[in-house]
């Protein structure tokens, strides 16, 4: 690993980052496709933690990437479990028909 | 350019095609299954980057639990796809503005020479193993977090179950409020018999 650089793996997860905000700009409606959204921008966040990891020669970056993953495991596990529930109430997972508290 | 270099390119391709079919995707299975192969890359760059443990972790984690969680729910919702991709394409030009912006900025940040670290001297040692440098850290720096972490996953696996479970109770369970209004009358009828008489 000569002519690789630390900018070089920083830039992939701004890209990564930037093409997940898009995403919830085009997927506004479709709040499956959000969650998936947010997987992938921690994933830019993780890759951004293992390089610098990587190049500081610091393990820590990388047991934090694992508890992180613990987390997405949570909070996707949650928010499924949420998403099943309004569906069964709703029958539909349009952002548009989730009024229920009129804010 | 060096075999690293090529193949680092050659997975960030992969990476971005990926993740830009997730976005774009029109049927959610399509999307969920190119998040799987985003990740799957995901894990080949940091096996690049000698951090073999989270590259197998987050093929385990990622494509093995969460994912196939997501395959689940999405094969189990009927979802009305005409009327969720109605005016897809409106929030692009402000999305894509905003996207850039975005990439150009972080891109003028860290091609600064501050973040052009020495690559050569960043390469781990032979006969040094990631995992049990890990291992190691867990058990001893960072336990109590780690401890957390497993009230977390815990407290995630309730909260599941709890909020999608539904079906009959399983206990027979009294109503305290009907329990105490109740009256003599609610709890014993009187039959009058006629008197059998021989």
């Amino acid at each position: 690993m000569h002519t690789l650089t630390l900018s070089h793996f920083l830039i992939l997860g701004a890209v990564l980052f930037a093409i997940s905000v898009v995403g919830i700009f085009l997927n506004r409606k479709n709040l499956l496709v959000l969650l998936m959204t947010i997987e992938l921008m921690l994933l830019a966040v993780n890759m951004n933690f293992v390089a610098f990891s990587h190049y500081l020669h610091d393990l820590s970056g990388q047991v934090f990437v694992f508890f992180i993953l613990t987390v997405a495991a949570a909070e996707a596990a949650i928010g499924l479990a949420i998403l099943i529930v309004l569906f069964r109430k709703l029958k539909s997972i349009h952002v548009d028909d989730l009024d229920g508290l009129k804010g | 350019m060096d075999f690293q270099t090529l193949v680092f390119y050659f997975l960030s391709a992969i990476l971005v095609f990926a993740a830009l079919r997730v976005i774009t995707a029109r049927n959610p299975i399509h999307a969920a299954l190119h998040l799987i192969l985003a990740f799957f890359t995901c894990g080949g760059i940091w096996a690049l980057l000698q951090a073999e443990f989270l590259a197998i972790a987050i093929i385990l984690v990622y494509v093995g639990a969460v994912m196939v969680l997501f395959l689940f729910v999405v094969m189990m919702l009927d979802v009305n796809i005409d009327r969720i991709r109605q005016g897809f394409w409106n929030y692009l030009p402000l999305g894509a503005v905003l996207g850039l912006l975005m990439v150009m900025e972080m891109g003028l940040v860290l091609s600064s020479k501050y973040l052009q670290a020495p690559a050569a001297d960043a390469v781990v040692p032979a006969g040094v193993s990631n995992v049990r440098e890990i291992g190691r850290l867990m058990f001893t720096d960072f336990v109590y977090p780690f401890e957390l972490a497993s009230i977390v996953l815990l407290v995630g696996m309730i909260a599941a179950i709890v909020l999608t479970y539904r079906g009959r109770k399983p206990s027979k369970y009294t109503n305290p409020n009907q329990q105490v209004f109740v009256k003599a009358k609610d709890r014993i009828r009187v039959l009058k018999m006629p008197v059998e008489k021989d």
